[in-house]
């Protein structure tokens, strides 16, 4: 890979681009060959395409789960001895304190996902620098963000089990009636896809003592992040949904 | 090669539509009020498809043919295709295809968006594996509670639909294995299912509807002729989906009395 | 045409070892190939239990040998993993997984898929469902018997009938396990179209193929979700009793202790997959059809931009129609009404894709090679299965053929047979580019034509037994009445099966013995324009050979004025106009 070549832009490769034009050093698409710069924008860009493909697939399963709970809260079932329509929704006692403070453990993660995001963006924009001779930048101590995240990540689960416990206390269990069949069954699917955004993390983090190279390390823990948030903002969805639509 | 395509679609296409035309198997004798309505829009989309049927496979049966390659044949015509035409026939199906539909609707609507009529006859159809039962609701007009811990399948008739005996709303309740219709009276019928999902399918009242668990579907239809009808079960419900059938009597409004008079005094 | 080191997307030179060139390859070849066998297979499976069903629907008291004697439940259990295996492992499978898979990165000019890891995986996970699945026939209790629809409570109540324990839960777990590999493969698709597409492939230069994988991916992300909570709840209904679906019901005297849920609830869930799932299966048949009739007539596709836009509006249509599996249900009768019209909407793409399709062939020159013969076959059939879409898409005529043979016919001959014709066609297209060989002609032919006559005869008389009111999913026909009657007609569909089954023999034959001994072919034998057949043959791991191509032409560039040749190949230099 050549040094920086300060007179050559960085050149958004365009999808396919169009018959007929010159050759552009980076080939439309395949992102192989040509400036290693260019290189990582692209597979960056590709990586984040494929999250948000991922997120519309958890988003139509969310959704799913929401038209049952719409359709299932409304709908009245036949009572035989009435010989009229009942309906049997019986709210769920929510431990709201215990559930806000697990919402704010959870936003504050994304925060600090978000600062382990800025930083390797940075590092990666100063390797770039870096490469020209005669400057030289210096590592310097910084915040172990990821590390943090991953913390906070792990307390959030640990508090979505304390409420569990909290409702089978109040007694409500999974098949009690379908308001908790609900609650267990959206904060479950929630806690699952949370555990594998955690693990995302955790190989995040494994990428860097395994010494892959920043560029790669930075794309993961780019599209990590993404996925991080995303699941923040879920969250609020599920909290939202079970409180407002009781 | 070009000629035995053209003489195998055209084959399967004529053979097909004959027996089509010829109504070799058929709708069965429509014996309800609606059925006239219903066969009518059946043979109107019968009709158009048909002509598009046999218009298109006829077609690609002779341009196969027409167009094959060989030597003296007429060089292709480079072209991407006709936005004009595109155009046209975009438009003419789009017609056909949603103009056939709203007709269909105006009948759909009559017969679902509207309650029964109030001297309809009350019948509660309970479909379960793998029996139907039938119930009148008496002089009362009331049908009687029915209760789950009560239903008892192999004690049969007010048994098997759980009726409880001691409310004086049930009292009156006939409930039997055999459906009586009087002839030219609407139906009022409710449809309820004790197990899984079920379907009433009378094929000569064109009349089909799912009898669904938790629910109690209300529709009405109208016997037209006296006769003895099939009813079979349309939705798979187990083992016994196969053998789960019954007989509907649609007999005058005298006999229907009697008839429902003779089940009264049996109960006593 | 630049001539540069394309390194692979994912950087990966060739394998070496057999675990990684033909094991967890990956090569979205070889993945493409695994998909296809693995298809394969599974379709074997399905014809042998339609076999089965078909024997028993005659001959109910017959003993097998090695079956025995197949009991009412037995048959609903074929029933059931038919069509589950049918509609899955083959119909979502061979078209977008196999054929996809192993022509769309090339199609567009990309050495590989976005992720070929993720490709792998998603192999290896549709391979786990599948074994899932058959695990379901071998568990106490057998395979599940509530149809592919598992129509709640009679698939979510243990004791609702034999098979529905422990081979109900297997089922629903393969389908499950099969949804997240579904969702898998989409997401590396619409990744590799977006953004692999070499330089000078626009959108609107794809293949049709490409269109239609591309689309199909989109459905597939959308709607597999959907299936998979619908799964969820009915595994948690049945196992943690939750009452999602099941209302307070007593089976066979025994109360159960659910209360307040909707049979409906499954059933919008469920064909809110269901109907985009369909689509999924005749879209990339589709768009085989429209790359075949072009190559073939030597004339480009009549209306490229309507074929595109036809493929869009069927796909985003798909999704709002899902209704009119509904319409005797119970659902709401102004909701059917909605649902009615949107359904007539979705005719009209249908109907202009054939209108196109005509045209194409119109005043061109036909060659008749095998592809060619299960294209045309292939339009054939779609014409027919589709216009008996306008009787059931009428609420009020859905009324006496809701549940009736006129629907098995209706989908066979679309799913059934037209799809089927698509992956035939795609196998003797693409095999010369595979196998670096030629299927055999005249067994092609004869596999053809006996198929095409043997479909027909199965499937075309369903519609009659419909209209004379002949129930669906009867284990057999003695009980009812006016049934009886209907019994020689099925007789004779119960022979043309065995027959147009037994015929199928032919194309297996055809395809192994051809793999080994066929004559050579060349690196584009049917004078094609697409990029696989500028590639050697087989393509090497990086498909294009170190060289990235540059696009300068439409997919359909066939007698072209003034060009040297009547095809002018997509990577061909810009010296003849072409639009």
């Amino acid at each position: 890979m050549a040094a920086l070549t300060p007179t050559a832009p960085v050149q958004d490769p365009r999808i396919g681009g169009r018959g007929g034009e010159p050759p552009v050093r980076d080939g439309g698409g395949n992102g192989g060959g040509g400036n290693g710069y260019a290189d990582y924008h692209h597979r960056l860009r590709r990586a984040r395409l494929a999250i948000v493909i991922l997120m519309v697939a958890i988003v139509m399963l969310f959704v799913a789960f929401t038209s049952a709970y719409v359709f299932r809260k409304g709908l009245p079932t036949f009572d035989d001895q009435t010989h009229s329509y009942v309906r049997d929704w019986i709210p769920v006692n929510l431990p709201i304190q215990l559930l806000l403070v697990n919402t704010i453990v959870l936003l504050l993660s994304s925060v600090t996902i978000e600062m382990a995001r800025r930083q390797i963006i940075r590092q990666v924009a100063l390797a770039g620098v870096g490469r020209i001779p005669g400057v030289s930048v210096t590592g310097g101590r910084s915040f172990p963000w990821l590390g943090a995240t991953v913390v906070l990540g792990a307390t959030f689960l640990v508090g979505q089990w304390m409420a569990w416990r909290e409702l089978a206390d109040r007694g409500f269990y999974m098949a009690t009636n379908p308001s908790s069949s609900f609650v267990y069954l959206l904060t479950a699917a929630h806690a699952v896809h949370l555990c594998g955004g955690l693990v995302a993390m955790l190989y995040a983090a494994g990428t860097s003592l395994l010494r892959k190279p920043l560029e790669a390390r930075c794309i993961v823990l780019d599209v990590t992040a993404w996925y991080w948030h995303f699941m923040a903002f879920l969250w609020v969805y599920v909290f939202a949904l079970l409180v407002v639509m009781r | 090669m070009g000629l035995a395509l053209l003489a195998i679609i055209w084959v399967i296409t004529l053979v097909s539509t004959y027996f089509f035309a010829a109504k070799t198997w058929w709708l069965p004798h429509g014996a309800s009020a609606s059925a006239p309505w219903i066969d009518g829009q059946f043979a109107l989309t019968y009709a158009l498809m048909g002509v598009v049927f046999l218009a298109a496979q006829l077609s690609l049966g002779y341009l196969v043919w027409k167009y094959r390659d060989r030597p003296g044949a007429k060089p292709v015509e480079y072209s991407h295709g006709n936005t004009r035409l595109e155009i046209i026939w975009t438009a003419l199906t789009a017609v056909l295809f949603i103009g056939l539909n709203l007709m269909g609707g105006r009948v759909w609507a009559a017969e679902r968006f509207a309650p029964a009529q109030p001297n309809a006859v009350p019948v509660e159809v309970t479909a379960m594996q793998f029996a139907w039962y039938f119930r009148y609701p008496g002089a009362d007009g009331k049908y009687g509670p029915t209760s789950p811990k009560l239903v008892d399948p192999s004690s049969g008739n007010e048994a098997a639909i759980g009726l409880e005996p001691s409310d004086p709303a049930s009292k009156d309740d006939v409930v039997t294995g055999t459906m009586y219709l009087p002839v030219n009276r609407q139906v009022d019928l409710t449809l309820k299912a004790e197990d899984v999902i079920h379907s009433f399918f009378v094929p000569s009242f064109r009349f089909k509807q799912d009898a669904v668990p938790g629910l109690a579907i209300k529709m009405h239809f109208t016997p037209t002729e006296i006769g003895e009808y099939e009813l079979a079960c349309a939705e798979l419900c187990g083992l016994g989906h196969y053998k789960m059938h019954g007989v509907v009597h649609v007999v005058s409004q005298e006999d229907f009395d009697k008839w429902l008079a003779a089940r009264e005094a049996e109960k006593q | 045409m630049v001539a540069q080191e394309a390194h692979g997307s994912s950087g990966h030179g060739a394998p070496q070892g057999f675990i990684r060139k033909y094991v967890f390859s990956l090569d979205h070849k070889v993945i493409g190939l695994q998909y296809y066998f693995l298809a394969l297979t599974a379709v074997f499976v399905g014809m042998f239990l339609s076999l089965l069903m078909r024997i028993h629907l005659i001959w109910p008291t017959a003993v097998l040998p090695l079956v025995g004697d197949i009991k009412p439940e037995t048959y609903l259990s074929l029933l059931t993993m038919h069509g589950t295996i049918m509609v899955f492992f083959v119909l979502t499978t061979a078209p977008q997984s196999g054929f996809g898979n192993y022509f769309l990165p090339i199609q567009i000019g990309a050495p590989d898929m976005a992720f070929p890891v993720l490709n792998m995986l998603s192999f290896w996970t549709t391979f786990v469902a599948f074994i899932v699945i058959i695990a379901a026939f071998f568990v106490t209790g057998g395979a599940p018997l509530h149809g592919w629809t598992g129509y709640a409570p009679l698939s979510a109540l243990k004791n609702s009938g034999p098979g529905e324990q422990l081979g109900a839960d297997l089922w629903i777990t393969s389908i499950a396990i099969f949804c997240l590999a579904s969702l898998m493969g989409a997401l590396n698709f619409i990744t590799t179209i977006l953004d692999l597409r070499a330089k000078g492939m626009t959108l609107m230069r794809m293949p049709l193929t490409c269109w239609a994988w591309f689309v199909t991916a989109i459905l597939g992300l959308l709607a597999f979700g959907v299936l998979l909570s619908a799964g969820i709840l009915l595994l948690l209904d049945r196992n943690l009793g939750t009452s999602f679906y099941i209302p307070l019901v007593v089976v066979n005297g025994q109360v159960m202790g659910h209360k307040g849920g909707s049979p409906l609830l499954w059933q919008h869930l469920f064909w809110f997959f269901g109907h985009p799932e369909v689509y999924i299966a005749i879209l990339p048949g589709m768009g085989v059809a429209s790359q075949l009739l072009s190559t073939f007539s030597r004339k480009p596709i009549f209306g490229y931009k309507a074929m595109v836009y036809a493929i869009m509006s069927i796909g985003i249509l798909g999704f709002v129609v899902w209704g009119h599996h509904m319409f005797m249900s119970g659902m709401s009768p102004y909701s059917a009404f909605a649902f009615s019209i949107m359904t007539m909407c979705i005719g009209v793409p249908s109907a202009i894709k054939t209108f196109n399709w005509l045209g194409t062939i119109y005043k061109g020159r036909v060659r008749f090679q095998t592809p060619m013969l299960y294209a045309i076959g292939f339009v054939s059939l779609f014409v027919s299965g589709g216009l008996s879409g306008p009787f059931l898409a009428q609420p009020v005529l859905d009324i006496p053929l809701h549940d009736t043979y006129f629907v098995v016919g209706h989908f066979h001959l679309i799913m059934g047979v037209a799809a089927i014709f698509g992956m035939f066609a795609g196998t003797y297209y693409w095999f010369p580019k595979m196998f670096g060989r030629m299927m055999n002609e005249t067994w092609g032919r004869v596999h053809f034509f006996i198929t095409l006559a043997g479909t027909y005869a199965i499937f075309m008389p369903m519609h009659y037994l419909g209209m004379a009111g002949q129930t669906r999913r009867y284990s057999q026909f003695t009980e009812v009445a006016y049934q009886t009657k209907l019994i020689p007609l099925q007789t004779f569909i119960t022979f043309a099966a065995i027959i147009t089954i037994s015929a199928q023999v032919i194309f297996v034959i055809n395809l192994f013995w051809s793999m080994f001994k066929g004559p050579k072919a060349s690196d584009n034998p049917w004078e094609a324009t697409t990029l696989e057949w500028t590639t050697a043959t087989p393509p090497p791991h990086d498909n294009f050979g170190g060289v990235t191509p540059v696009v300068n032409h439409g997919p359909y560039e066939y007698s072209v004025p003034g060009a040297p040749k009547d095809y002018v190949m997509q990577t061909d230099p810009v010296t003849v106009t072409t639009h």
